[in-house]
């Protein structure tokens, strides 16, 4: 529905539209709960409720015209229905109550899932949808399920701001689109990329070899960034059009991973932090115990549990 | 967990519509060919019909839109059907028949949410140009309710709708109508009316009612059969008895061997021959139902003509301008009077006598022979021509046998069966053939007398044809030969038509009369309420007359409270849910202890409260430190507790009972 409104020249005016409200409201984080009151929600008409407010203009000057009272009594009649949909569309947000607001756990550059409550307050809102950015989700509130389960876009890891959300409606018709802004003065956790060139899940890409044992030599792959320079295999590049590197077999089982921030020389801060963490999902997923060394040389672990997972997680996240 | 986490909201696109919504969208459509059915051809609404039928069949197995060389086929199709039925596209009828074809055209290629919603739009403005044709109270109504299926199928545009929500679809519609029915009501009281159309006049084409302006044998059939209401009448005395119920329409003068004709100066305004009135006119108001002609009605002989109206010669009404919009009119009538009762203008008494040479010459010679027996004696003549109709085995008959070329003739000597316009006719013929001025008056004569609101209602099948002759010292009197035959009938309430016709049918005749009083309200309050009665509207607000800009600004108002209370309404809500159930059994614990005894100090915190209640009563302290804990745990350790342990807390809470502490 919304789609279909974003479009052509009305998509410029209802942006314009939109910006009204953003520029005098909503732009100052507020606590949770918060409610919605007549005073912070905006409604319009759709593009079909400009439609129908044609068809009605239609109708009533045909019916004045041909000075036929019963077709203008009909079009009265059409006329007071929808604009009472009016009135039920605001209705759908008003007294709307967000309770809270937490985060799941997402990776930069994906959505990161937010989980929404709402007070229950005995009333059905089947046609909610919550954007924060140009996503429309649909979120129908029920007595008794008054959750909701959006996602929002991420380009930082760390603590960061949930952004400006818009909770709208356009039931009951469609007609008319309310609105509301909420801002939650509220930050959650991104977990930093995952670098994008995933390689093979647990090699043992300890570049300095000094894990015991495991460093068998594999085979040739490709170059990747932040694959270490002695690990080039340069005779065998010299006969490529790419750079190959040497890759040596797992670590043999039991044996902790080691994850060194100084073993990742010449690529930059967050590209490191991203190979990290791209190495903890791996391990993590295949159930390897690791050890993540930070630049303070810090070590954390060797374990390969959740509550490891996540924290190792979070302090990349949280590194300057 | 995953890597690389999908999103799990889905974008809302211009969806295809659901199978409710599309069910619903044809069901509208055939709601709306219903309400057109009555005045398209029957086979064209039929067809239309089908095509709907099809298209939901095709759209359950394969969704996808109508093949375009099939839709533009229909296109060609639904033009070439309104050209070849009317003859032009354009007009009333033929732009329902197109814009019906085109509704279900729209519909053959609906695939999407925004065509659906652009097909209700269509046609609910199809729903109101059915109310063009017909204005009555039962068909308005009928029209409204078909707003229903429309709302449902907006309604189940929208998502939130369980699978089969037929029910739940109609119910916002079906709220929203009711609750929105003051404000339609203000509405249609302000909404100021045009004082002249914007563009062309109301259709010309309309095919006319009511009685014609001429009478030929079998010309009053199809009125006979005709249950339309013709016009109501309101008398501000008692009404006039029976047999004085004669509403004169026109003169007819002129025969040419077939039919009856308006004499030549009919329209022409002139000073008739004063009437000599002998008792007090009767007053009354006739709302005269439009026939889009120009004849009005009065009882008898009226007084004076009304606003808009002219009299002619013969004392009959001719509005200035076809009668398109129901007319209401005053007229005072005189039901006893003399009209020109000294003598006949030589002009008018060659027209009283003139008949067509070398037609009817039997009735002619009948004529004759009765007037040699009876000499100068008028009336006997007349009583000869009455006993004729009475006791010469003339029958009364809506199916009548046709005529010939002699048609008094054949209708006098051989089929002798027939109604008003043949008895009326030969009367006046024979009349005329004896050397009586005489001529034949049709118009409405009986109807039914509603007792409880005090009016008239006069049916189309209440026309009627009589007689008037000229008879020295009496002016003219209304002959009627027609109940010489059928005393019985016309004394009984209904029109000649009704009983005589006998149709066994007509058994609920009575209680549609009876239920016209709903109808006339209709027609007085709501299709009758005109520019003139709205400006009399602000009235008891000390405006003698409102203007548009007024009646804009009342409107304007009047929008803006009832807004106001719907949006007072809208916010109600339950008060009982507000209160947090964790909130609500934490306070009930509280109470339970306070009736033992204990009761929570002002600045005391739950966890020590609960340590001290726990104290104070041995044998409930592991209950009581289970819900403390369970309490503090659900009311902080949670950004947002889960449901089911508060469920399983609050079902604790009502099953912990303390005992009272014994101090």
């Amino acid at each position: 529905m919304d789609g279909v409104a974003h479009r052509g020249s009305l998509a410029a005016a209802a942006r314009a539209l939109n910006r009204i409200p953003g520029l005098a409201r909503g732009r100052k984080p507020e606590a949770l709960p918060v409610t919605l009151d007549r005073r912070r929600i905006y409604i319009v008409p759709t593009r079909a409720g400009f439609g129908f407010g044609l068809v009605l203009l239609v109708m009533l000057f045909g019916a004045l015209n041909y000075q036929n009272n019963a077709a203008l009594l009909l079009t009265c009649v059409l006329g007071a229905a929808l604009a009472g949909s009016m009135l039920l569309t605001w209705r759908e947000l008003h007294d709307l109550t967000l309770r809270s607001l937490h985060a799941e756990h997402g990776f930069c550059n994906a959505r990161l899932p937010l989980q929404l409550a709402f007070a229950d307050d005995g009333r059905t809102r089947p046609g909610l949808t919550i954007a924060v950015d140009d996503l429309e989700q649909p979120c129908p509130l029920r007595p008794g399920s008054e959750r909701a389960r959006i996602t929002m876009p991420t380009d930082a890891r760390g603590w960061v701001e949930v952004p400006r959300m818009r909770i709208a409606s356009t039931l009951p018709f469609g007609l008319f689109r309310a609105w509301s802004w909420i801002t939650p003065a509220q930050r959650v956790l991104v977990y930093p990329r995952i670098l994008a060139d995933a390689r093979p899940i647990t090699r043992n890409d300890d570049p300095n070899e000094r894990i015991a044992g495991g460093d068998e030599f594999a085979g040739l792959r490709e170059y990747h960034v932040g694959d270490p320079i002695r690990h080039v295999a340069w005779k065998a590049s010299a006969r490529h059009a790419h750079l190959l590197v040497r890759e040596f077999d797992r670590a043999a089982p039991g044996q902790p991973l080691r994850f060194d921030w100084h073993a990742l020389s010449g690529i930059d801060r967050e590209t490191r932090i991203s190979r990290l963490t791209g190495w903890v999902c791996d391990a993590y997923a295949a159930a390897h115990p690791w050890v993540l060394v930070l630049e303070d040389q810090r070590a954390i672990g060797p374990a390969n549990d959740a509550a490891h997972y996540h924290r190792c997680l979070t302090v990349l996240a949280e590194l300057p | 967990m995953k890597r690389h986490d999908a999103p799990p909201g889905t974008r809302i696109v211009a969806s295809a519509l659901a199978p409710l919504a599309f069910s619903l969208l044809c069901m509208t459509v055939l709601c709306v060919l219903a309400v057109h059915a009555a005045h398209l051809p029957l086979w064209y609404t039929a067809a239309l019909a089908v095509i709907l039928a099809g298209r939901w069949w095709q759209r359950r197995r394969q969704p996808r839109r109508v093949d375009a060389w099939l839709r533009v086929a229909m296109l060609v199709a639904v033009l070439a059907t309104a050209i070849a039925v009317y003859g032009t596209p354009i007009g009333r009828d033929p732009g329902a028949a197109i814009v019906c074809g085109l509704l279900v055209l729209k519909v053959l290629e609906s695939e999407s949410v925004r065509d659906a919603r652009m097909a209700v739009g269509f046609a609910c403005f199809i729903l109101m140009s059915a109310l063009l044709f017909d204005q009555s109270f039962g068909f308005t109504i009928l029209v409204g309710l078909m707003l229903l299926p429309a709302l449902a199928t907006l309604r189940a545009l929208q998502p939130g709708l369980p699978d089969a929500g037929w029910l739940p679809a109609f119910r916002t519609g079906t709220v929203l109508l009711a609750a929105g029915l003051p404000a339609a009501l203000l509405g249609f009281l302000l909404i100021p009316r045009l004082s002249t159309p914007l563009w062309g006049a109301p259709d010309r084409g309309v095919a006319r009612t009511g009685i014609g302006d001429r009478m030929a044998p079998g010309d009053l059939h199809a009125l006979l059969n005709d249950n339309a209401v013709a016009m109501r009448v309101g008398f501000d005395g008692a009404p006039p008895p029976e047999s004085k119920r004669y509403f004169r329409g026109m003169v007819l003068w002129k025969f040419d061997g077939r039919a009856w004709l308006p004499g030549p100066a009919a329209r022409r305004p002139s000073r008739p021959v004063p009437i000599g009135v002998r008792d007090p006119v009767t007053q009354y108001e006739v709302t005269l139902l439009p026939s889009h002609r120009h004849w009005m009605f009065a009882l008898d002989v009226p007084v004076d003509a009304p606003e808009d109206a002219i009299m002619g010669p013969d004392h009959t009404l001719w509005s200035t301008k076809p009668i398109d919009q129901t007319r209401r009119y005053r007229v005072a009538s005189a039901t006893d009077y003399r009209l020109a009762p000294e003598s006949l203008g030589p002009r008018i008494r060659a027209a009283a006598l003139e008949l067509p040479a070398g037609f009817d010459p039997r009735t002619r010679t009948l004529a004759e022979s009765w007037r040699r027996t009876a000499g100068a004696n008028d009336a006997a003549i007349i009583r000869d021509a009455l006993d004729l109709f009475r006791g010469g085995g003339f029958a009364y008959d809506l199916d009548a046998p046709p005529l010939g070329r002699d048609s008094i003739d054949d209708f006098l000597f051989d089929t002798r069966t027939g109604f008003c316009e043949h008895y009326a006719s030969a009367f006046t013929f024979l009349m005329r053939a004896a050397g009586i001025p005489a001529r034949v008056v049709i118009g409405y004569q009986g109807g039914y007398w509603n007792d409880f609101a005090h009016y008239l209602l006069v049916r189309q099948s209440d026309a009627h044809a009589w007689s008037e002759v000229w008879l020295a010292g009496r002016g003219w009197v209304r002959v009627d030969p027609t109940a010489a035959v059928s005393r019985v009938i016309l004394a009984s309430t209904g029109g000649a038509a009704d009983d005589v016709a006998g149709t066994g049918s007509n058994g609920w005749m009575p209680w549609r009369n009876r239920l016209d009083v709903i109808n006339r309200w209709w027609g007085q309050t709501v299709v009758g309420f005109d520019a003139l009665s709205q400006a009399h509207l602000l009235r008891p607000f000390g405006i003698e007359h409102a203007t548009a800009q007024m009646l804009g600004v009342a409107l304007a108002i009047a929008v803006f409270v009832a807004l106001g209370i719907g949006a007072l309404l809208a916010t109600l809500r339950p008060r009982a849910k507000r209160r947090d159930a964790l909130t609500v059994a934490q306070l009930r614990l509280q109470h339970r202890l306070a009736r033992c005894g204990i009761a929570r100090g002002h600045a005391e915190g739950p966890r020590d409260f609960y340590a001290r209640s726990a104290a104070a009563m041995p044998d409930a302290s592991a209950d009581l430190g289970e819900l403390a804990t369970e309490y503090l745990c659900l009311r902080y350790a949670f950004p947002e507790p889960p449901p089911e342990r508060i469920r399983e807390f609050v079902r604790r809470v009502r099953h912990f009972r303390p005992r009272r502490v014994v101090k």
